[in-house]
C-alpha cells in the first residue's frame, strides 16, 4: 500500500548462492505459461553469462500467491525486479531482447564501467 | 420523484438489473442505478468529481447496500485519497477496518521499468481478482484506468488486456466503475468509451459569467431509459446530489383549501379567505415598497399556524432580517428556534441558474415545507437570460405545486410610475396570484398602495388599499377617493378631517334653521291664537246683540199683541209677521 515501491524486506531468503548474492531479482509469474518458461529461460542465461555466481532469482507464482502483487506493484508479467543493488528496476516481458534487459538491469552501463561494476550495491 | 415512476413504467417485463448508487438524484436519472455487473464509464474532465462520485458510489454501496467495494487508484495514493474524501464526512479506515472497502493503490511509472517482449496485465487481473475476492466485493472502482496507456509503450497489448479485464470483470459479475478523463472532442482521452458499451456518464465543470456549475449528464444506458438532460449537482458536506426537475407536468390537484395572509385586510381582498394552499403568489414593487415586509408577515402567519416556512433570501441575511422584521412586530427569532422557519441567504451571484434551483429543490426535499417564499426572484436576473429565467422558474413552481407548497415569489421592479412596473411580463403568466406594491407619490411625500391585480379562482378586490407598515405590522386601509382624485398619506387624513369638520359645520347650520322653524312655528301660533281671540270677541258681540234684537222683538210683539188685545184688531197679521223674524234668527245662530 505505500507509494513508491521501497519495501526492502528480505523474503525467504534463500541460501541456494554460495555467497551472499549482491544481485537479487525476483521474477514474477502467473501460472506455468510460456512466457514465463521463457522469461525464467531468458533471465538465468543472461545471469549465467553476467553475474556468474554473484546472483539470486526468486521465482513468484502470483496464482499462488496474488497477495505478493501488491508490494512490489506487479501489474504487468512477466515482469522482474531488481531488488539488489538499488534502485529497484523492473522489466516487463519475457525477457526476449537480451541487449535491453542489460540495459534495464543497468548491466551495460557497469559492464562498461567496471569500477562502478564490483561495488555497486 | 417523478422522473422514477415515469421510468419504471416503461421498460419491458424483464428489465436490467441495477445497482442503486445510493447518491441523491442519480438513481433517479438513471432510472435505478448503474447497470449491475457491468461496467460504467464515467467521465470528465479535471476536477469535475469523478473520484468523488466513485468513492461515494462505493461507500454508498458498503453502507447502505450492503455491498463491498474494491477501489483501485491509479493517481493518489490511499492515504491520500482517504483524506480527500474525509472532507465530505467518510470515514475510509473505519469502512477498510471492517472489510467493507477495500483500498489499493496501482503505482505505475513509465521511467521505473523496460519493456522487453511479449507479457500481459494478469498481474493486475491477479491483484484485482485476490482484492475482490478478499472482501466478497460486489462493486470495483477503477480511478483511472487508463494510466495505463501513458505507462505502457505498447497499445496494442494494453487494449488487448482492457478488453479482456472488462470481460473477465463482467464474469465476476461485480459492477464497475471506471473514471475516464475527457478528451479533445472526445469523451475520453484515450477511447476507454470503447470498451464498455453499456453506461457512460458524462461529468461537466463549466464555467460562464465566472460561475462554475457541475452537471452531470448519463450520455448513453443500453437498455434502459434515462434522463437525457444535463442536470446540476452539488458537492457538499453530505456527498453528491443531484436535483433533476424533470417534471413539467401539469398534473398538480388544485387544492381548494386558504390559507390566511397574515394581514386581515389583505385576506379580505382576496375573497375573504386568502390564498389557496399550493398556488403561487408574485408581490412585485419597486423598492422599498414593503415586499419583504409582507412576505415576512406570510412567514410568520405560516410559522404561527404551526407549519414549515423555507425562506430564501439573495438580499438579507437572517439575522438582518430577523433584526429588521423585529421592526414590524414580528418575532421570527422564535420560528428559526422551534424549527419551523429555515432562512437561507445566499448571493444570486455564488451559482449559476440550475445550481441555485438544484440548491433550492435540495432545501424543500430536506426542510419539507408547506409555504416557500423567494426574495427576491429578479436577484437570479443576473445568472441567465430571460427565456432561462422563465423556464428554470416554472419548473421550480411545477415541481413546488406538484408537492402542493405554497410559493410567494417577490420580484423587485424598477417601475417609473407606470401601472405593470417593470415585472418581467413573463413571471405573472405563471402564477395564480399577483400582488403589486406601488408607489404613490403625491405632495412630495410617497405612500404604498397594493393592488391584487389577479388572483385565479377567487372573487378578489379591484381596489387599491393604502399599505401601511406600523410598528405592530402590516395595515392596509382605504385609500380616500373623492372628486379630486385618489389621496393617501398625508393628504388622505387631512382631507378626512376637512370632511369631519365639514360635517360638524352642517350640523350647525342645520340646528339653527331648526331652531328658526321653532320660532316662526311660535310666532304663528301666537297669530293664530290672537286671531282666534279677536274672532270670538266679535262673536261675542254679535250674539249678545241677536238676543237683544230678540227679546226687544219679544217685547214688541207682547206690546203688539197686547195693543191688539186692547184693541181688538186680527191677530193673523201678528203670527205671520213673528214667522219671518224667526227664520232670519235661525240663520243667524
Amino acid at each position: 500500500m505505500k507509494a513508491p515501491p521501497k519495501s526492502a524486506r528480505p523474503r525467504k531468503a534463500k541460501p541456494a548462492a554460495v555467497t551472499p548474492s549482491e544481485w537479487d531479482l525476483r521474477l514474477y509469474v502467473a501460472g506455468p505459461t510460456t512466457k514465463s518458461a521463457a522469461a525464467l529461460r531468458n533471465l538465468e542465461k543472461l545471469c549465467e553469462e553476467h553475474l556468474p555466481g554473484r546472483y539470486h532469482i526468486e521465482v513468484i507464482d502470483l496464482i499462488k500467491n496474488p497477495q505478493l502483487a501488491q508490494g512490489d506493484q506487479i501489474m504487468a508479467v512477466p515482469t522482474v525486479v531488481r531488488k539488489l543493488p538499488s534502485p529497484i528496476r523492473k522489466i516487463i516481458g519475457n525477457l526476449s531482447d537480451a541487449e535491453r534487459v542489460l540495459v534495464g538491469l543497468d548491466l551495460r552501463s557497469r559492464e562498461a564501467d567496471p569500477s562502478a561494476g564490483r561495488n555497486g550495491g | 420523484m417523478t422522473p422514477m415512476k415515469k421510468m419504471k413504467k416503461s421498460p419491458a417485463p424483464k428489465t436490467l438489473a441495477k445497482s442503486a448508487t445510493g447518491i441523491r438524484g442519480l438513481d433517479e436519472i438513471t432510472g435505478g442505478g448503474l447497470p449491475a455487473g457491468r461496467p460504467t464509464l464515467v467521465c470528465g474532465g479535471a476536477g469535475c468529481g469523478k473520484t468523488l462520485l466513485s468513492m461515494e458510489f462505493l461507500v454508498r454501496g458498503a453502507t447502505e447496500f450492503g455491498e463491498p467495494g474494491v477501489f483501485i487508484a491509479f493517481e493518489e495514493t490511499t492515504e491520500e485519497l482517504t483524506e480527500n474524501v474525509a472532507s465530505l464526512g467518510i470515514d475510509l479506515q473505519a469502512l477498510v477496518a471492517s472489510k467493507k472497502l477495500l483500498l489499493d493503490y496501482i503505482f505505475v511509472d513509465r521511467s521505473e521499468f523496460q519493456e522487453t517482449g511479449e507479457y500481459d496485465l494478469e498481474g493486475l487481473f491477479i491483484r484485482l481478482g485476490y482484492a475482490i475476492d478478499s472482501i466478497k466485493a460486489k462493486r470495483v472502482v477503477l480511478d483511472t484506468i487508463e494510466v495505463l496507456f501513458g505507462a505502457l509503450p505498447n497499445q496494442s497489448i494494453v487494449r488487448a488486456e482492457l478488453r479482456r479485464l472488462f470481460r473477465w470483470l463482467k464474469e465476476k459479475g461485480v459492477t464497475v466503475i471506471m473514471t475516464g478523463e475527457r478528451g479533445d472532442g472526445t469523451l475520453t482521452r484515450f477511447g476507454l468509451e470503447e470498451y464498455v458499451s453499456d453506461c457512460v456518464i458524462s461529468l461537466d465543470h463549466r464555467v460562464v459569467d465566472q460561475v462554475t456549475t457541475r452537471r452531470i449528464r448519463v450520455v448513453k444506458y443500453r437498455g434502459t431509459t434515462h434522463g437525457t438532460n444535463e442536470y446540476p449537482f452539488l458537492i457538499e458536506e453530505d456527498g453528491i446530489s443531484i436535483w433533476p426537475i424533470t417534471s413539467v407536468q401539469m398534473e398538480h390537484t388544485a387544492s381548494i383549501e386558504r390559507i390566511p395572509t397574515g394581514i386581515e385586510r389583505l385576506d379580505t381582498m382576496l375573497g375573504g379567505m386568502g390564498f389557496y394552499r399550493g398556488s403561487s403568489i408574485l408581490l412585485s414593487g419597486t423598492a422599498g415598497t414593503g415586499k419583504t415586509g409582507v412576505a415576512t408577515t406570510f412567514a410568520d402567519a405560516t410559522c404561527r399556524r404551526g407549519e414549515r416556512c423555507l425562506y430564501i433570501s439573495f438580499e438579507e441575511s437572517p439575522s438582518q432580517i430577523i433584526r429588521n422584521t423585529g421592526t414590524i412586530g414580528l418575532d421570527l427569532q422564535q420560528w428559526v428556534k422551534a424549527g419551523r422557519l429555515q432562512i437561507q441567504t445566499v448571493r444570486p451571484f455564488y451559482h449559476g441558474l440550475e445550481m441555485h434551483l438544484a440548491r433550492t429543490i435540495k432545501a424543500v426535499s430536506e426542510f419539507d415545507p408547506q409555504v416557500v417564499i423567494i426574495d427576491p426572484i429578479s436577484g437570479l436576473d443576473t445568472t441567465g437570460t430571460p427565456l432561462e429565467i422563465k423556464a428554470a422558474l416554472m419548473r421550480l413552481l411545477d415541481f413546488l405545486k406538484l408537492k402542493g407548497i405554497t410559493v410567494m415569489l417577490t420580484d423587485l421592479t424598477l417601475g417609473s410610475g407606470s401601472a405593470l412596473d417593470s415585472t418581467d411580463a413573463t413571471i405573472p403568466s405563471l402564477v395564480d396570484t399577483w400582488l403589486m406594491l406601488r408607489d404613490l407619490e403625491t405632495n412630495g411625500e410617497r405612500n404604498r398602495g397594493l393592488h391584487v391585480l389577479k388572483s385565479r379562482g377567487m372573487g378578489h378586490s379591484n381596489q387599491v388599499r393604502e399599505f401601511m407598515v406600523t410598528a405592530t405590522g402590516i395595515r392596509l386601509t382605504d385609500v380616500y377617493i373623492g372628486p379630486t382624485g385618489m389621496l393617501t398619506g398625508s393628504a388622505r387624513v387631512s382631507q378626512e378631517s376637512r370632511e369631519r369638520a365639514e360635517r360638524v359645520s352642517l350640523n350647525e347650520e342645520g340646528e339653527r334653521q331648526q331652531l328658526a322653524l321653532e320660532c316662526k312655528r311660535a310666532a304663528l301660533e301666537a297669530q293664530i291664537a290672537a286671531l282666534r281671540a279677536a274672532f270670538s270677541g266679535e262673536e261675542a258681540i254679535i250674539t249678545r246683540s241677536f238676543s237683544k234684537d230678540r227679546l226687544r222683538e219679544a217685547s214688541v210683539a207682547l206690546d203688539e199683541a197686547a195693543m191688539g188685545r186692547s184693541r181688538k184688531g186680527d191677530a193673523v197679521k201678528s203670527s205671520g209677521n213673528r214667522a219671518r223674524q224667526n227664520g232670519v234668527g235661525g240663520k243667524l245662530s
